[in-house]
């Protein structure tokens, strides 16, 4: 139809002319717009942060950076292989504790925890834990282990880890254990099966894939943590793999050389800074694709 | 039943010796059967408390944090008394603390923090619910995400190398000649252009919460049951107005309840806040100047403490940092939980 000729013939019920339509239109579409640039802001930042990480970080990206150690300020061809290696045990022994403890924790909750007020507060417990300040945690394990045992250790550090952990991973269980249809459980427990085997070969078996994006998750959030390593684990200068030890790990060295005046140790955080990023968001992006599971079958 | 040989029926022409082998074959299998049931409700009940256990493992850890805080704060807290909290002093060298400089720091970033990640957050859940093609919402939902995966430390780094250099050059001198002449929000953004300090803190930590709100009012904008939305847009309103007056009404609580989680994330965020903070002990009112937070204080100070009323000062700095995102934290999951019994009724 011709625009020309309706507004011609009726300008009144033309919604374009009608003044009160468009600031109607014109609040709407300045709406959609702010809406778009904030998307678009979002987007920016996350694309400015890795582009400065690919830009700064793939200088000190070097074969060195996995086979030395880090050296004293000034000496040539320092790497950051006890870091690495450092923080590979501590979060490798952090995710065999929490594991067990979160999934059979989270286990409880689905299974036991309908009307049972007990269930519920560890539930909202669990949720302030899981946004409660790392470096509060970081202080516990220090009045309680390191002030106790009287030296900084990988063990302090892997427990605060595991801390930090263990509420990510109880959180996932119970979603993903409280999806499985009843129909299922009602079928086993008609075939006699004890509430364990049901609860554990039936209903935990069906949200395999949930439970494993709960422990990558779990992995990614504790695998970047600085700030409760800084007074349980501390640091090393030299390679070593005693638990029991002040321990190397990638987030506080990565911190202790950015904040360094030399450039060398400077480029080397860079470098470190884009291991763990890329790390982290390989296992969340893993997480929510080959794992991800919205409802068990 | 039939393929059960215990229960097939006698023969009626010799009564005694068949009929009471089988009765004790049926006692047997029934005594059989009652030790399998007793062992099963042996395990059952194991399994019970064995759960229960790891479960209040979790509720253990909570007041062992808040015990040993408390114990770690007393000495502080007896020497300085309640005061502590509301005095303008931090002087390891004179062995005079006061919390006040670390809570306003901590407050004022969480704040600004809050002020920029609430409009951000809502555009971009607007867009994920409302705006973006059902294509596109996966890979655009995951890349908001995947800015929640990013480590705190990270964060720190790119502000203070490649942000605060930046905002120093271009954005405070503006703010400065525009913001900074008005007459009284204008002390707010004077004093000198360093790049870092309490305003940059504060951006810093809203791009770091603007994924938790986001994804949290992406969720309960979910909720709203389609057919509200439909009957709007059957009267004839626009999308901005179903949002307006349909989703957010309706969705309210919730969006509180992100927001309060955002700022629960902002009040406790520790390591890009020290890089940015400046880290320096002293009240401003310029939003330029540099400060210090209750983490960043903690993470610069604590491994370094050596007087017994330091180390126990710090504690007390803890326990009220902890102490704060505690209630806010309790007040945006009570929020949630109304919007999730919302869900259950639509």
């Amino acid at each position: 139809m011709n625009d020309a000729v309706v507004k011609a013939a009726n300008p009144a019920a033309h919604p374009v002319i009608n003044p009160v339509y468009r600031k109607r239109l014109l609040m709407h579409r300045f709406g959609i717009v702010l809406s778009v640039l904030a998307m678009t802001f979002g987007l920016a930042v996350l694309l400015w942060i890795l582009g400065t990480l690919l830009v700064k970080g793939v200088g000190g990206l070097s074969v060195a950076m996995f086979a030395h150690d880090t050296l004293a300020p000034g000496s040539e061809g320092g790497g950051l292989r006890n870091a690495i290696v450092g923080s590979l045990m501590m979060v490798g022994l952090s995710t065999l504790i929490s594991t067990p403890i979160g999934i059979l924790a989270g286990v409880y909750l689905a299974e036991y925890g309908e009307r049972n007020k007990f269930a519920q507060v560890t539930r909202f417990v669990t949720d302030i834990m899981l946004s409660a300040p790392s470096i509060v945690i970081g202080l516990f394990v220090y009045a309680l282990y390191v002030a106790k045992v009287g030296h900084f250790s990988g063990y302090a550090g892997t427990i605060a880890l595991s801390l930090i952990a263990v509420p990510v991973v109880v959180r996932t269980t119970d979603n993903m254990l409280r999806l499985v249809p009843n129909s299922l459980l009602e079928a086993a427990f008609a075939l006699g099966a004890p509430r364990w085997k049901v609860s554990t070969l039936v209903r935990l078996r069906a949200v395999k894939a949930g439970v494993v994006t709960g422990v990558l998750l779990a992995l990614a959030r504790i695998a970047g943590e600085t700030a409760p390593l800084l007074f349980t684990a501390l640091n090393n200068q030299f390679f070593s793999a005693d638990m029991n030890a002040p321990l190397a790990n990638l987030p506080v060295v990565i911190y202790q050389f950015a904040m360094s005046p030399y450039d060398d140790w400077r480029a080397l955080a860079w470098g470190g800074a884009l291991l763990v990023t890329f790390s982290v968001l390989l296992l969340n992006i893993l997480s929510r694709t080959v794992f991800s599971q919205k409802t068990p079958t | 039943m039939s393929a059960h040989p215990s229960v097939a029926i006698p023969d009626a022409a010799v009564p005694g010796g068949l009929e009471a082998q089988a009765l004790a074959e049926a006692e047997a299998q029934y005594a059989a059967l009652r030790t399998t049931m007793r062992t099963q409700r042996i395990q059952d009940f194991i399994f019970h408390k064995v759960t229960l256990v790891f479960a209040a493992s979790v509720l253990l850890v909570l007041m062992g944090i808040i015990v040993s805080l408390m114990i770690g704060a007393a000495p502080a807290f007896k020497a300085f008394g309640p005061g502590f909290i509301t005095t303008v002093e931090w002087d390891p060298v004179n062995e005079n603390f006061g919390a006040a400089i670390a809570i306003v720091g901590t407050l004022a970033t969480s704040v600004i923090a809050l002020l920029l990640a609430f409009p951000i957050s809502f555009g971009i859940a607007l867009f994920l619910t409302e705006i973006c093609p059902v294509w596109l919402r996966r890979p655009m939902g995951m890349a908001v995400e995947l800015l929640a995966g990013v480590p705190s430390i990270i964060y720190g780094m790119w502000g203070f190398f490649v942000f605060a250099p930046m905002f120093a050059d271009h954005v405070q001198p503006f703010l400065k000649s525009t913001l900074g002449t008005l007459p009284i929000i204008g002390q707010l953004f004077s004093g000198p252009m360093m790049g870092i300090g309490i305003l940059t803190a504060g951006l810093i930590l809203a791009v770091m919460i603007i994924p938790f709100i986001s994804s949290v009012m992406r969720d309960v904008f979910e909720v709203v049951p389609q057919v509200l939305k439909e009957s709007a847009y059957g009267l004839g309103c626009t999308k901005w107005e179903v949002v307006r007056k349909i989703v957010l009404p309706y969705t309210r609580t919730g969006v509180v309840g992100g927001v309060m989680l955002g700022l629960g994330r902002a009040l406790g965020e520790t390591m890009a806040v020290t890089f940015v903070i400046g880290n320096a002990n002293k009240l401003s009112w310029s939003l330029f100047a540099a400060g210090n937070s209750i983490s960043s204080t903690l993470a610069n100070e604590f491994a370094e403490a050596s007087t017994p009323l330091h180390v126990s000062s710090l504690f007390a700095l803890a326990l009220i940092l902890f102490a704060i995102t505690f209630v806010v934290l309790s007040a945006a999951k009570l929020m949630l939980a109304g919007m999730s019994r919302k869900e259950g009724t639509k």
